[in-house]
């Protein structure tokens, strides 16, 4: 459904994607994991369309992003919904408008017909009785319930969901992680999950995709990344401190950086 | 290092700071020219953002009318006052009608309203669009087919451009009845004079020099402010940076176009 040819993306000297592909299959959950800085939430905006690639191409059937018409792009977003990692509810709407927003936006539908839809896609999230409140009245957990509801509002093909248990409580992670998985089954909606909480992307996940300073070093089915030899994916899926990726990611030496502190006499 | 050679490098670092500085300027300028007029470009097109147009309006101009309500009173006050310990020197208190609104109606009610409008209306079109920023708001827009530039740029532009001769009237109008009772019932000009004056002295082109004035400082605010904010670093601090450069950038702007339209109609 989705296809990857080749996708870059740098910016200034740091090289966020490298020659990306990835094929990510309708009706599925894929998750996509990796460290921080591994480039996942920029491949994540750059499947939006929220970024331009360096070179590269992002097929969606036979469309390519690249190059796409502000009005076709559109046409595309119509069909799409994302979960913003810090939820981006709109500040000056209540979480009702909030939902409402995209169907009184790109509908004619009736006040009624919206009200009964907005309902429904917040009792899908489970915050019926929450319409009034504002988005600085509601929790971390919360906001994301909505922003997810807001995502659902016009029955997306795809979303996009960008570290969607982050910042969260376990319950609370557990119950966003529990709705994607739902929801995505029942509406066999195509689901793109940015994570880097292993627990909850290897159990919702269809496919797994992870990636390394911009390369993807390794892909399959959970159980697959589960079962890898590569010690990379081991060291990742296990949190080991130790291995082949390293914590600190300096290029100059340690020891050269304390003695040549600025302002201080080099001595030799 | 010698003297002379300390004293080249501090010039060729003080023009290569310069330089770039003048050159970043430039480029800024060229984007905020091509962010509003692409900005501009969607009140022609569907859907209309004509209730986003009131809305902004009654935001900026409604809330506004206070402050400018306020600094229009205090204006035209202070202007009767030392106007009429001037003229007196001379004996040429009759004069003072004329001498403040002469100043209020071509300078300081385009000028000072302007002020007004960029402290208190600009600021906040920075930072709420800067916040919007932050938060990822106008990203979502983007994901919800629905384009920022012409929900969130497009009719702050233009509320401020309707916004502020409207205001500027104002100011005027309360900056010349500020001033016609400090200098008729507390000073003990002649009223009949001072009205007298005013009217024979004020031609059609006074008033227009000032709503041009308005206008284009209505233009200048509001391009700069959604451009600020729209460009804001996405953090706190950039934020905070934006919104201080847009009322710099904004005060500056408006002394700076001032003269240039002030050499225009003299």
């Amino acid at each position: 459904m989705i296809r990857t040819e080749k996708l870059s993306r740098h910016f200034d000297d740091v090289i966020a994607l490298n020659n990306t592909d990835i094929h990510i299959k309708a009706h599925q959950t894929t998750v996509i994991m990796g460290g921080s800085g591994s480039g996942k939430t920029t491949l994540l905006r750059l499947l939006a369309g929220l970024e331009c690639p360096t070179s590269g191409h992002i097929w969606y059937g036979k469309d390519d992003l690249n190059g796409m018409s502000q009005k076709r792009l559109y046409q595309l977003r119509a069909r799409m919904g994302m979960l913003f990692q810090y939820s981006a509810l709109l500040n000056s709407l209540s979480v009702y408008d909030n939902v409402a927003f995209p169907l009184v936006e790109h509908t004619k539908l009736d006040k009624s017909v919206i009200h009964t839809m907005v309902t429904m896609k917040l009792e899908q999230v489970g915050l019926r009785g929450f319409e009034h409140l504002m988005p600085s009245q509601l929790s971390g957990g919360m906001a994301k319930r909505v922003a997810f509801a807001r995502a659902l509002a016009m029955d997306p093909e795809v979303v996009f969901f960008d570290e969607p248990t982050s910042g969260l409580d376990p319950i609370s992670a557990g119950v966003i992680a529990s709705l994607i998985d739902d929801i995505t089954k029942r509406t066999k909606m195509t689901s793109i999950v940015v994570t880097h909480d292993v627990h909850a992307g290897l159990k919702i996940a269809d496919h797994v995709i992870l990636l390394w300073q911009g390369k993807v070093i390794a892909e399959g089915t959970s159980e697959v990344i589960r079962h890898s030899d590569d010690a990379r994916v081991q060291q990742f899926i296990e949190g080991r401190p130790d291995g082949p990726i390293p914590f600190s990611r300096s290029e100059t030496s340690y020891i050269d950086d304390l003695l040549h502190k600025p302002g201080t006499v080099r001595m030799s | 290092m010698n003297k002379t050679n300390i004293t080249q490098n501090s010039i060729t670092l003080f023009f290569g700071y310069l330089g770039r500085w003048f050159l970043r300027a430039i480029e800024s300028m060229g984007d905020a020219a091509v962010l509003s007029t692409t900005s501009l470009a969607h009140l022609f097109h569907r859907p209309w953002q004509g209730k986003h147009i009131v809305l902004q309006l009654y935001a900026l101009g409604v809330g506004s009318f206070v402050i400018i309500a306020i600094t229009g009173a205090f204006t035209g006050m202070v202007l009767s006052l030392q106007g009429y310990y001037t003229l007196a020197k001379f004996g040429s208190e009759s004069l003072l009608g004329s001498g403040v609104a002469l100043a209020i109606i071509r300078e300081l009610g385009p000028v000072l309203g302007a002020f007004m409008m960029v402290g208190r209306a600009g600021s906040s079109i920075t930072a709420e669009i800067g916040i919007m920023r932050v938060t990822e708001q106008l990203d979502a827009l983007q994901m919800m087919a629905i384009n920022p530039k012409a929900r969130v740029i497009l009719p702050r532009i233009i509320a401020m451009i309707i916004a502020l001769p409207i205001l500027v009237t104002m100011f005027d109008i309360i900056g010349l009845a500020a001033g016609y009772v400090v200098g008729v019932e507390l000073l003990g000009v002649n009223g009949g004079a001072f009205i007298g004056e005013m009217i024979a002295k004020i031609t059609p082109m006074d008033l227009y020099a000032g709503w041009v004035k308005a206008l284009g400082f209505g233009i200048l605010i509001g391009v700069i402010c959604t451009y600020m904010g729209y460009r804001a670093t996405p953090t706190t601090e950039g934020v905070a940076k934006a919104t201080t450069q847009a009322v710099v950038a904004g005060s500056v702007g408006v002394l700076v176009l001032d003269y240039i339209l002030t050499s225009f109609f003299l």
